[in-house]
C-alpha cells in the first residue's frame, strides 16, 4: 500500500535498461538527491522483489525524530552509522547481515544527499567496494534517479508533484586486479552514464 | 443537479449513442485492418492502442458526467493535476521555484476548482490571472534566485494558464447560466469535447490518407495540409450537424465549430512547439498510443476558454 501511494504521488516510471527485474540477490546503488530516493526505487520494483529489498539509510538522520524513526522502520530500512565509527557500529556489519540472510539492498554510496543544484553525484564512499569484495555473487546494479530532488529537495518538506524516472543499468563487477579507487570511479560513472542516456 | 441527469436527457442520450457507435466502428475497422501481417506494423499497433485508449477516455468522461456536476469538477481537477505534473516535469525549474510550484499545485489548482464548484463566477474568472499570477511571480522572486528567473517563471505561469485555468473552463460550462440550466451546459460540453477531439482524430486520418505537405514543417512533419483542411472541414460539418446540442442556431454553431477546431489545431501546434523546445516527442506515457494526458488535451487549452467566453458574450449571460 505504501508502494502504491509512492507510485501515485511520483508517477514513477521504472526503466530497465541494462537488466531485468529478477529475484537474484542484488545491491542497487544510486545517486542521492532527496529523501524520496530510497522509497522511490523500492516502490518501482515489482512486489516480489520489493519484499526482500531493503533501503539503507543513515542512522543519525533517520532516528533523530519520532516521525523519521517511524518512516524508516515501516519501510524496513537498514540503518547504518555515518559518524564516530567504531568496531561495534561498523556499517558493514548490518549490511552484511542483511545480505547473508538473502536480502537485496538499495544503497547510496555518496553517503549523503547531493547539494540542491548539483549536476553530478558526489564522490562514492568505499562501502560499495567492501560489499563487492565480501559478496562477489551479489549483482551490483547502477541506478539513476531523476527528478526526486524536484519533488522533495534537500532542506524542504513540502512536495511538488513531478514525474520521477528510475533507470536500472547493466550490472557491474570488480575487474581482475582493479583497486578500490578505480572501481568506485567506474561505479559512479555507470550511474552518471545512465542519467545521460535519455536526456 | 442530481446524478445520471445525462441519461435522462434525450439529446445527451442520442449523442452518447453516436459516440458509442463511432467507437464500435473504430474498433471494427482497426481490427479488420489489423488482419494478417499488416497488424504487426508499428502504425497498426499504435492505432489499436489509440482506439483502446479512446474507449477508456470516453468511459471516464461519461462516468464523471453521469455522477453529476461535482464529480465532473473533481474529474477535471484531476486531469489538470496530471497535465500540470507532466508539464512541470518537462519544464525544468530550480530549487528557488519549489514553494511557488507547491502553491500552484496545492493552492491555486484546488482553489480554481472549488470556486467553480461553488460556483462563484466573478472570482473564479479572475482568480488565476490576477492573484495566482502575482503570487507565483512574487514567491519565486522572494526565494532570491535570479538565474534564468524570467524563463523559469514563464514556464510556471504557462503551466498555470494552460493546465489549470484553461482546463477549468470545461466543467464551468455546466454552471455558465444557460437558460435551460446545467443540462444545457452538459450538452454544450459534450458538443465541444466531441467536435474538438473528433477534429484531432479526423486531422490524423486525413493526414495519414492524403497528407504530404506539412503546414509548419519546422514544428511538426505530421500536421499536413490535407490533414488540416480535411480535419477542420469535416469536424466543422459534424459540429454543425450537432447544432441541437448547443444553445445556438445551426449557422451560429457552424461558426463556433470552425473557431473551436481552428483553436484546437493551434493548441496542438503550441504544445508541439513546447515539446520541440524541450526536445521530447510526447509529454508522457499516461495514455497508451497517445502519449501523455497533455498530448490529448492540448487541443482544448485555447478552444475551451474561447468557446466558453464567446457563448457567454453571444447569449449575454450574466
Amino acid at each position: 500500500m505504501i508502494a502504491g501511494f509512492i507510485r501515485l504521488v511520483t508517477g514513477v516510471q521504472a526503466r530497465w535498461c541494462g537488466c531485468v527485474p529478477e529475484s537474484d540477490q542484488r545491491i542497487y546503488f544510486a545517486n542521492h538527491t532527496s529523501n524520496l530516493d530510497g522509497p522511490v526505487i523500492w516502490a518501482s520494483l515489482p512486489p516480489a522483489l520489493r519484499q526482500r529489498t531493503k533501503p539503507v539509510a543513515a542512522h543519525d538522520y533517520w532516528t533523530a525524530t519520532r516521525l523519521r524513526r517511524w518512516l524508516s522502520s515501516s519501510l524496513g530500512c537498514v540503518l547504518i552509522h555515518r559518524t564516530q565509527i567504531t568496531g561495534a557500529n561498523n556499517p558493514l556489519v548490518p549490511l552484511s547481515a542483511a545480505l547473508e540472510s538473502g536480502g537485496s539492498l538499495i544503497i547510496f554510496p555518496e553517503g549523503k544527499r547531493a547539494a540542491a543544484d548539483a549536476d553530478e553525484p558526489d564522490v562514492f564512499k568505499p562501502g560499495l567496494w567492501h560489499l563487492a569484495q565480501r559478496f562477489p555473487n551479489v549483482a551490483l546494479i547502477p541506478v539513476h534517479l531523476e527528478n526526486c530532488n524536484r519533488i522533495l529537495p534537500k532542506g524542504d518538506w513540502v512536495p511538488v508533484p513531478v514525474i520521477v524516472s528510475v533507470s536500472f543499468g547493466e550490472p557491474i563487477t570488480v575487474n581482475e586486479g582493479e583497486d578500490k579507487e578505480a572501481f568506485l570511479i567506474r561505479a559512479r560513472a555507470a550511474v552518471i552514464a545512465l542519467g545521460n542516456d535519455h536526456v | 443537479m442530481t446524478m445520471f441527469d445525462i441519461w435522462h436527457d434525450s439529446h445527451c442520450r442520442t449523442v452518447l449513442a453516436i459516440i458509442g457507435a463511432v467507437l464500435i466502428g473504430a474498433s471494427v475497422i482497426t481490427a479488420s485492418l489489423s488482419r494478417g501481417e499488416r497488424g504487426k506494423t508499428p502504425l497498426m499497433i499504435n492505432l489499436r492502442a489509440r482506439v483502446v485508449a479512446w474507449w477508456w477516455m470516453v468511459a471516464l468522461v461519461v462516468m464523471a458526467l453521469s455522477l453529476g456536476f461535482i464529480a465532473t469538477v473533481v474529474f477535471f481537477a484531476f486531469v489538470s493535476f496530471l497535465a500540470l505534473r507532466e508539464f512541470i516535469t518537462l519544464a525544468p525549474t530550480k530549487r528557488g521555484d519549489h514553494r511557488a510550484l507547491f502553491s500552484v499545485f496545492f493552492i491555486a489548482l484546488p482553489m480554481h476548482y472549488v470556486l467553480i464548484a461553488w460556483p462563484w463566477y466573478q472570482f473564479w474568472a479572475i482568480f488565476i490571472p490576477v492573484y495566482a499570477f502575482a503570487f507565483v511571480a512574487i514567491r519565486s522572486a522572494l526565494a532570491g534566485d535570479c538565474e534564468r528567473y524570467l524563463e523559469r517563471n514563464s514556464k510556471i505561469q504557462f503551466g498555470l494558464m494552460a493546465c489549470i485555468y484553461a482546463i477549468g473552463h470545461l466543467p464551468a460550462f455546466l454552471v455558465m447560466g444557460l437558460p435551460e440550466g446545467e443540462i444545457a451546459g452538459m450538452r454544450l460540453l459534450l458538443w465541444l469535447l466531441l467536435v474538438v477531439q473528433l477534429s484531432d482524430v479526423l486531422q490524423y486520418v486525413w493526414g495519414k490518407l492524403f497528407g504530404r505537405k506539412p503546414v509548419i514543417p519546422r514544428l511538426s512533419p505530421h500536421k499536413t495540409w490535407a490533414g488540416f483542411l480535411g480535419g477542420i472541414t469535416s469536424a466543422t460539418i459534424i459540429g454543425t450537424g450537432l447544432w441541437w446540442l448547443t444553445p445556438l442556431l445551426w449557422y451560429e454553431a457552424s461558426v463556433l465549430a470552425l473557431i473551436a477546431t481552428l483553436l484546437g489545431f493551434c493548441g496542438g501546434a503550441v504544445m508541439s512547439a513546447i515539446k520541440r523546445d524541450v526536445g521530447v516527442k510526447d509529454f508522457g506515457h499516461a495514455i497508451g498510443g497517445h502519449g501523455g494526458i497533455l498530448d490529448r488535451i492540448d487541443s482544448l487549452i485555447f478552444s475551451g476558454p474561447v468557446v466558453y467566453h464567446l457563448i457567454r458574450w453571444w447569449l449575454d449571460l450574466p
